[in-house]
């Protein structure tokens, strides 16, 4: 592989929420898949606050083709918040190419002026009944907007992540995040498309 | 049958799993165990996999008791391990130097925090790299790894037994929350891959057993309790035999062993590695997750024509100290990027003697050293010509 694809290639992924969400589990579920899924190199590393829930939380994974040393998020191409004091907290690091993907209802990006993806994830895991799926709703519509990840490896490393017993009820979940992100890009593209037509 | 010891195949996982399938793979039987941020998850691993792999796990009252009872688990003949942070390595201080006294092999982990004190739990640092070295009273020496990744600790833990039960003595895994808490991929080769040593028993009449006999390489068999030979364990200055001694003599006799088992094995002890040193006018010395910096902050330098290598401990005690001193007649200056405020800076300078600059590139702990600002002191250098 030349140089310049290797460096293409690359994706430092920042996923922000609160503890007890699940945002370190989104990250080691995305190692897991670029690393033994799709037999790429991956790390993931997390910080969190002394308290176990409600402080905040952080997980940053980098994909790339070949080793990485540096394990930690430097120029971000994805930033997840999960909760409005991760976006703030980390919204500084936001660069002009970085893809912003939010929880719609808990995250208001003030400052950000420029377009991105949400999805109204906790909303979606109440609907199912299970809150707490949340995180795994994201991670469908994070795989699905960015495809960082292949699906198969990303739904294998979810069955090998989750508490046995609730494997159906997480891909369930995946499927939710991935279907919701997939119909908003084709209605983007739709919307695109239109627009075009009138300006020609 | 394949042995539940061995989770052969390729897996993700935090450096702290993997830590603990290192013991295992390394024939760990025994774990005692004190939770602490963030070397929790060692322990919450060999309580779950150790009974599957033959083993006992026991969470102690804290750690003086956990040091103690890996102590004990040792000279009942098994492989042991403990696993701590800072507040907790420093409780087990007292029984780190009975361990050493008694020439007990054994593995203790430090998942390093930012310290003095509770300090910032969560948060990674390696301040407790001279505590590691001099931190149980009286003279003696330690051996210490520090790995750079889960992979890492995975065979550090392995290499770690095998050269406690070589030397007989409690040997350091020196982690930190980085590394302990980060995932990455980990392979875990056949079990009949996996090279361990194993205790040097003694044969021969039981009656003129000496367990503390100056041997050749200088470590004598270990017998366990119950093999039938006569043992005394103590903290004492002992003669060989193991009974207290109390003159200068036998403490002059005990002291040499102690050292000497180390000094006179250098070569086979110390683990270093040298990346883009050939042509290098500076070094950079690391070790742990600094090192993860040290190697992208040389790659950035190099890129901008800077020649630049690095010098990575493996094994932080006992210290390369010819190796640096061989370096220092080489290179112009020694940069050592560590997560303290210079600890093993001082080694490096100590070891340059002069011959060439010494810089520290440090933090107060809780972050990684960025690369950035290793890069920043590397374009800093002014080199002085080497006469």
């Amino acid at each position: 592989m030349t140089k310049a694809a290797a460096i293409t290639t690359k994706k430092e992924i920042l996923v922000t929420g609160f503890g007890g969400q699940g945002v370190v589990l989104i990250g080691s579920i995305l190692g897991q898949a670029a690393a033994l899924g799709d037999h790429r190199e991956s790390t993931q590393v997390q910080s969190y606050g002394p308290e176990s829930r409600g402080g905040y939380c952080c997980s940053q994974i980098i994909i790339d083709d070949r080793q990485i040393q540096y394990p930690y998020v430097r120029r971000p191409d994805i930033l997840v918040c999960m909760s409005q004091t991760g976006y703030d907290k980390y919204a500084y690091m936001l660069l002009d190419t970085t893809l912003l993907i939010t929880d719609q209802d808990l995250v208001k990006p003030i400052g950000f002026d420029r377009d991105y993806l949400s999805i109204p994830a906790t909303r979606l895991a109440e609907e199912m009944g299970r809150k707490m799926i949340a995180n795994i709703v994201m991670l469908g519509f994070f795989s699905s907007v960015t495809l960082a990840v292949s699906r198969k490896s990303v739904e294998e490393a979810v069955k090998d992540s989750v508490p046995k017993g609730t494997e159906e009820m997480n891909l369930n979940a995946f499927k939710k995040g991935w279907d919701y992100g997939a119909a908003m890009l084709k209605g983007r593209e739709k919307k695109a498309a239109g627009h075009a037509g009138v300006a020609s | 049958m394949s042995n539940p010891a061995v989770l052969t195949g390729e897996h993700y996982m935090t450096g702290d799993e993997a830590c603990a399938e290192g013991g295992l793979a390394a024939g760990c039987q025994f774990f005692g165990g004190y939770p602490i941020t963030p070397a929790t998850e060692i322990a919450e691993h060999m309580s779950s996999r150790l009974p599957q792999a033959g083993g006992t796990y026991i969470q102690m009252e804290d750690e003086i008791a956990a040091m103690a009872s890996i102590l004990g688990a040792s000279w009942a003949g098994k492989k042991s391990m403990t696993s701590t942070s800072g507040p907790g390595f420093s409780l087990m201080m007292e029984n780190i130097g009975l361990g050493i006294c008694t020439e007990t092999p054994c593995v203790v982990v430090n998942v390093q925090r930012a310290g003095p004190s509770t300090g910032l739990p969560t948060l990674g640092a390696q301040g407790d790299m001279m505590q590691a070295r001099w931190g149980s009273h009286g003279h003696y020496e330690i051996i210490a790894f520090a790995p750079m990744s889960p992979q890492e600790m995975f065979y550090h833990t392995i290499e770690a037994f095998n050269l406690s039960e070589k030397y007989r003595l409690p040997v350091l895994i020196m982690s930190d929350e980085i590394i302990g808490h980060m995932s990455e991929k980990v392979i875990i080769p056949d079990a009949k891959k996996i090279k361990t040593f194993e205790r040097v028993k003694p044969k021969g009449r039981k009656d003129r057993f000496k367990p503390y006999e100056t041997t050749a390489y200088g470590v004598a068999p270990m017998p366990a309790a119950g093999d039938g030979y006569r043992v005394h364990i103590t903290g004492l200055t002992h003669d060989d035999r193991g009974y207290p001694a109390m003159s200068p003599e036998a403490q002059e006799i005990m002291m040499t062993r102690l050292i000497g088992k180390i000094q006179n094995n250098l070569d086979d002890i110390i683990r270093t590695e040298q990346y883009l040193m050939d042509d290098a006018d500076i070094c950079i010395v690391s070790y742990g997750a600094s090192a993860r910096t040290a190697y992208a902050a040389v790659e950035d330098a190099r890129r901008d024509g800077i020649k630049v290598g690095l010098l990575r401990l493996i094994t932080v005690w006992p210290f390369p100290d010819a190796l640096v001193q061989e370096l220092s007649r080489r290179v112009k200056a020694f940069v050592t990027v560590e997560m303290n405020m210079g600890q093993i800076h001082r080694e490096v300078e100590r070891c340059a003697c002069g011959r060439a600059q010494a810089v520290l590139v440090g933090h107060a702990g809780g972050a990684i050293i960025p690369p950035e600002k290793v890069y920043a002191a590397l374009k800093e250098l002014t080199l002085k010509k080497k006469k």
